[in-house]
């Protein structure tokens, strides 16, 4: 059934309200069941042995102690994981990354894995399993693994992008250009040209809940899996094509997730779990502890970012160029491409120009984290854009708003924007009072801005009405900030019926259509599109009953506020039939009412955001504390506004947090240093001040209701915003992220010198 | 791992020294469990004191406070004499980790943990904390600074077994401070710390104590810096001469935490902010 | 399971028993072997607070508590702030105030807050956030938690005083 993907000014009965969620209840007495929380009838623990070596090749792995050990039932290495992918490097990669295949990439790739009746054997069998590696030398450096001299981590890595094309393998994967304009001329034309180089470290997700599963596999090739994702269809995809599974055969069911932010976009320990019941022909159970979320899941890439930007002294920017290089792990990715496509979104730029260097290195491989590639190409373009304004002498705010890209703004990356939010939300915070708040002795002000795409993607969803009038709703992409809730406002809001008349729920992979990753802020934008259409579809199966009941013709019904209503002179006398008569009566005419969608939706609508950052610097030791703290960002329309401020908020903490202390901290050794949460330091409660937020509402073109994604855009201009501040606090450019207490006393350092 | 829970500190010595495999004793264990977890130790015998009579209890005398064994943070952050007595060593104490960490952490545990980072050893150190050692055979009263004696190693013979901290009466017009340097404000390991006890007669500096935390393989007793302070008024050519003689005792290391460059700095900004605090506590005008 | 010992214990008010090798953590024993999940592992370590948990009457990770160690001890989970089928205060105040977003932090949360709330009534925001220091949240940038519990205290000081 084609349905109008349009949007449309309308009043709003529930979207838009403040309602509590549906797994509230679960979720604060304990009884919420997450990846760790669910058990089998004879499950055994899956642990996994890991490489203590940035790089290396592995000689031998000798496992027969550890299978003589009583009570250890599998025990896997690469040889339990034959390659099934069939040429996909991509898979491949995956595959590899799982279990390593005779070579150790990283500190901490999966080297075998074992399943034994409890935990302590398990621990046991591990210190029993012998491997012999052979050190080879590493680098974990992305400027130093593009060095002709690096360690060189795949012979099959040809740089793709480069004409003509090398005949040598490198750690440099591809290289991306984009952009528009006449670099050379814009520069001519400029009356002040900045030219700044910037390195951000890498950073995790840092969700509290680990990564945690219950596979069971028969021996008839039929399968079930039990797990934190953000993404129970595409895991069931890759991991049924990784293990030679049918994938219908491979039932997936998403627990409740304890945080993704990205990282459980991917498979870490899924594939080995399901070939260590396979092996083991019992369930297995394995939850990875803390240490392994940190040296062998997906962070963020580290970078290092050349821009250089012109302006003429009235403030319009008249050429922008950034060289960027983004490390993706020790796999290839595309995320210095992500970074080129985000640099200078915000901003109508006549001449600019992106390039993008994707490199390998001896780290985890990179997964997304919330806006990947984005926060740190702002990081670079903000911070010019705040040196640009001050060598012009005009306010960084009103410099930006003199660039802002408006609808019609041809984009870096290609398209033509539609209506956007980055003015408003610039205007927004010009007005604000936060604006005109007395700063105090060591305080500064920063303000900067960000974008992410926000995507839509395949989804599928279901709406089945009781026969008292109760509606479930049947959704398929994951919940990680309060979704259902969101999806249950908008199908009572179709429906016109009390929030509380719905129940929405996540629906395992036998129960639905593929529904693509929750990602790319796209489960609200996309399943509430899916949920729109899927209750309109029920509403016309409503509207038949009615008629059915009354005796008339369909065409003679309307829905509104829950009920049918019966149009056209001969039927004015008749009364109102609400949902709940209908359904009531639905066994007798015609059946369940159901209503189904499945939809590729498209158009999520570009998110933007301003924040005003203060930060207070002690100049005697470097340490920033963050003192008042507002988010301005377009929602296009904010369904349930608390979970789009936590959204908001959420996401600023963590970009707050990379802005001044988290960073994976590597030794000469190649080995992670830091693989926990009292060396990789995300922000606590006593860091932060209250978060402000102000929501705007510019509705996306393309969604019904006008929504663009929230999720993702918040984590981009903090590091800017802070370290914009940190500039008008201390004098001081920052241009390393973190800007951790002994990165900004030495700054502070060379300004006396220099003075 | 077998689990015992001896009835007195004697029998806890006499089961350590009897035990030929790895033998660890558990006060809070937010050190111990740590280690277990990450599989750093293989204890085959455990020995809980917590269930030892008055081990978790605080007793005053005339001569001064004897801190049990097993007393927690946060009970010592609850006892008003203690705080009024020695603010330092309190507030050290109750720096040590979140109020979960609290609720078990001790401050013999910290110092046998003998991490050079451990918060409350600097200022137990400046206020003259003795350590009461009880082994299979006899009693043994130890200056807390010649406890630790490296990185995860202290004097203790095998067997012996510290029964509890005492912290001697304060004479009149003295104070006592502790600061330390971290990134966030909470739940991080000291950088750099700083402890500071001194006593004043008639507003000037009669006698100082100085010792520094997280820049030396051990705490460090900096008499240097306390002649800086003796005979001051806490003047500013004081308390530069203060920073320097700190900066100048750090023998740090560069690691994840901190460089040896900053380390070195932050110790004498440390100490002058520390100094300022014992001085005003002490009944000091500034 | 090697070195398994008996213990006797109270958790939530009620007598438990279980049995568990010496070296295994609380928090171990309390999900898998008493069933009660809603002690979450973040870390194992003491550094999320997911686990919190209190032991007759004290805050502690109950990761960094052995399981033996709670032989005679009461001990307090999430599982046990509601009462006769209604919710705790906070429990109540964190779903009005979304202070949770995933949910993982909160039992640890909601426990903190309690023991603060017990011996605190009514604390400034300062204090609320140095007393839910030790519990880590990715998710919500704390804002919405401390509102929460701020709110909480109002109502639990005003029904105090009804009671008086
Ligand atoms: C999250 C977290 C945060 C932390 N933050 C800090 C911090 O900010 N500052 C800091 O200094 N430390 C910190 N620590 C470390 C730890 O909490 C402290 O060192 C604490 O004081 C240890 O005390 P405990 O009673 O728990 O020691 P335990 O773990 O019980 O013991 C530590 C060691 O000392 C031995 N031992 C204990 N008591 C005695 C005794 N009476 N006689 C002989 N040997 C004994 C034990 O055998 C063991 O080897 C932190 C730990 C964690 C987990
Ligand atoms: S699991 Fe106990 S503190 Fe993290
Ligand atoms: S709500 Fe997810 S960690 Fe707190």
């Amino acid at each position: 059934m084609g349905h109008e993907q349009k949007y449309v000014d309308k009043k709003y009965e529930v979207v838009g309200t403040r309602f509590n969620r549906p797994d509230g209840i679960d979720k604060v007495t304990g009884k919420a069941r997450y990846g760790a929380d669910a058990s089998a009838p004879g499950q055994l623990v899956g642990r996994v042995l890991r490489s203590p070596h940035a790089h290396a090749s592995i000689v031998k792995i000798n496992t027969s102690k550890a299978e003589k050990l009583p009570g250890v039932k599998a025990i896997i290495t690469s040889a339990d994981l034959p390659d099934v992918t069939g040429g996909d490097q991509g898979l491949a990669d995956i595959l590899e990354n799982c279990m390593a295949r005779g070579r150790a990439l990283y500190d901490g790739h999966a080297v075998a894995a074992v399943a034994a009746v409890d935990e302590q054997t398990a621990a046991q069998a591990l210190k029993l399993i012998d491997v012999k590696y052979k050190k080879l030398p590493h680098v974990t450096d992305v400027d130093e693994a593009m060095c002709e001299s690096a360690p060189v981590i795949h012979d099959r890595i040809i740089t793709r992008g480069v004409e003509p094309k090398p005949t040598k393998p490198s750690n440099v994967a591809a290289r991306t250009q984009m952009g528009h304009g006449d670099i050379e001329a814009g520069f001519a034309e400029a009356d002040v040209v900045i030219e700044k180089s910037y390195k951000t470290e890498q950073t995790h997700q840092g969700y509290i809940e680990p990564h945690a599963c219950l596979a069971s596999v028969n021996p008839d090739g039929t399968a079930e899996l039990w797990v934190t994702t953000q993404g129970h269809f595409v895991f069931r995809n890759v991991c049924a094509s990784l293990l030679g599974l049918d994938i219908a055969k491979l039932k997936v069911t998403s627990s409740e997730i304890g945080g993704g932010f990205g990282g459980k976009t991917h498979v870490w320990v899924e594939p080995v779990a399901l070939a260590l019941s396979r092996k083991a022909n019992r369930p297995v159970k394995l939850v990875m502890g803390r240490d392994e979320v940190f040296r062998a899941t997906g962070p963020t890439s580290s970078t290092s970012i050349d821009v250089k930007m012109g302006a003429k002294k009235d403030g319009t920017i008249t050429a922008a160029v950034a060289e960027m290089r983004y490390q993706g792990g020790a796999f290839p990715g595309n995320w210095a491409m992500l970074g080129c496509m985000t640099a200078f979104a915000c901003y109508d730029i006549k001449n600019n120009q992106s390039i993008g260097w994707d490199v390998v290195v001896n780290r985890p491989k990179v997964a997304a984290y919330r806006a990947p590639s984005a926060p740190m190409a702002a990081f670079a373009v903000e911070s010019t854009i705040d040196e640009l304004a001050k060598e012009i002498g005009i306010a960084p705010i009103d410099m930006r708003l003199k660039n802002v890209a408006r609808e019609g703004t041809l984009a870096p990356y290609g398209p033509t924007y539609g209506p956007i939010g980055i003015e408003h939300t610039l205007k927004a915070v010009k007005d604000h009072p936060h604006m005109r708040a007395k700063l105090k002795k060591n305080q500064g002000r920063g303000v900067a801005c960000g974008f992410w795409f926000n995507i839509g993607g395949q989804t599928c969803t279901d709406l089945n009405i009781s026969v008292d009038g109760t509606v479930n709703l049947t959704l398929g992409t994951v919940d990680v900030g309060g979704s259902r809730s969101s999806m249950a406002m908008i199908a009572a809001e179709e429906l016109g019926i009390p929030y509380e008349q719905v129940r929405a729920n996540i629906a395992d992979t036998t129960s639905l259509g593929h529904n693509d990753m929750t990602e790319g802020s796209r489960g609200t934008f996309s399943s509430g599109m899916a949920t729109i259409f899927a209750a309109r579809d029920a509403i016309s199966v409503l509207k038949q009953r009615a008629a059915k009941m009354w005796g008339i013709t369909e065409e003679d019904v309307i829905w509104e506020n829950g009920q049918a209503l019966a149009t056209g002179d001969s039927h004015s006398n008749l009364p109102p039939l609400s949902l709940k008569e209908i359904a009531a009566k639905s066994g007798r005419t015609g059946g369940p009412i159901a209503g189904h969608n499945e939809v590729v939706a498209d158009g999520a609508g570009m998110g933007f955001a301003s924040h005003i950052c203060d930060v207070e610097v002690d100049p005697e030791t470097g340490r920033s504390t963050i003192v008042r703290y507002t988010v301005v960002q377009d929602a296009g329309k904010a369904i349930n506004p608390d979970y789009v401020e936590g959204q908001f908020q959420g996401g600023a903490t963590q970009g707050i947090g990379w802005a001044l202390n988290e960073e994976y901290i590597y030794g000469d050794d190649g080995c992670l240093q830091n693989a926990g949460f009292l060396d990789y330091r995300i922000p606590v409660c006593s860091d932060l001040p209250f978060i402000d937020t102000q929501i705007l509402e510019v509705p996306n073109p393309l969604h019904p209701y006008g929504v663009r994604g929230v999720g993702e855009t918040s984590i981009v201009p903090p590091l800017a915003a802070v370290g914009n501040a940190i500039a008008n606090a201390t004098g001081v450019r920052m241009t390393h992220a973190p800007m951790s207490p002994p990165r900004v006393l030495a700054g502070i350092d060379t300004l006396e010198h220099a003075s | 791992m077998r689990y015992a829970t001896p009835a007195s500190a004697k029998e806890a010595a006499g089961m350590l020294s009897k035990e030929k495999g790895a033998a660890f004793l558990l006060a809070g264990g937010t050190d111990l469990l740590v280690k277990l977890k990450m599989g750093m130790v293989e204890p085959d015998l455990v020995v809980d004191i917590k269930r030892i009579p008055k081990i978790d209890q605080i007793q005053t005398s005339a001569k001064g406070f004897t801190i049990g064994a097993a007393v927690s943070g946060s009970v010592i952050g609850q006892h008003k004499g203690l705080k009024a007595a020695w603010p330092g060593v309190v507030e050290a104490a109750n720096l040590i980790g979140s109020d979960q960490i609290q609720g078990r952490a001790t401050l013999a545990g910290n110092l046998c943990n003998a991490s050079p980072a451990a918060d409350s050893v600097p200022a137990m150190i400046a206020a003259g904390a003795k350590a009461v050692i009880v082994g299979p055979q006899k009693k043994r009263t130890v200056p807390v600074e010649k406890v630790v004696q490296g990185p995860g190693k202290t004097c203790l013979a095998k067997g012996e077994v510290i029964e509890a901290i005492t912290l001697p009466k304060p004479e009149a017009k003295t104070g006592d401070a502790y600061l330390r340097f971290i990134p966030r404000t909470e739940m991080d390991i000291a950088v750099v710390g700083v402890a500071i006890s001194l006593k004043l007669e008639r507003g000037v500096v009669k006698k100082a104590k100085v010792a520094l935390g997280a820049v030396a393989p051990t705490a460090v007793v900096v008499p240097a810096a306390a002649r800086a302070l003796v005979g001051s008024k806490l003047d500013d050519a004081a308390l530069e001469k203060l920073a320097a003689a700190c900066s100048a005792a750090c023998n740090p290391i560069d690691d994840k935490r901190g460089t040896v460059e900053y380390r070195t700095r932050v110790a004498g900004v440390l100490a002058k902010r520390a100094a300022k605090i014992a001085f005003q506590r002490a009944g000091g005008a500034l | 399971m090697s070195n398994a010992t008996l213990v006797s214990t109270t958790v939530n008010g009620d007598p438990v028993q279980f049995a568990c090798p010496t070296d295994e953590s609380l928090m171990t024993a309390l999900r898998n072997r008493v069933g009660l999940t809603g002690v979450k592992e973040g870390c194992g370590t003491g550094d999320c607070g997911a686990c919190t948990v209190t032991v007759d009457g004290s805050l502690v990770c109950s990761c960094l508590v052995l399981g033996v160690e709670a032989e005679g001890r009461e001990v307090t989970t999430v599982e046990g702030l509601s009462q006769d089928g209604e919710l705790h205060v906070l429990q109540q105040k964190f779903i009005d105030h979304a202070a949770l977003q995933c949910g993982i932090c909160t039992p640890g949360f909601l426990v903190a807050a309690k023991t603060l709330l017990d011996r605190n009534p009514n604390p400034n925001e300062t204090e609320i956030r140095y007393a839910l220091a030790g519990n880590l949240c990715r998710c919500t940038g704390y804002d919405k938690i401390v509102r929460a519990v701020q709110d909480a205290a109002k109502d639990m000081r005003k029904a105090s005083k009804k009671r008086r």
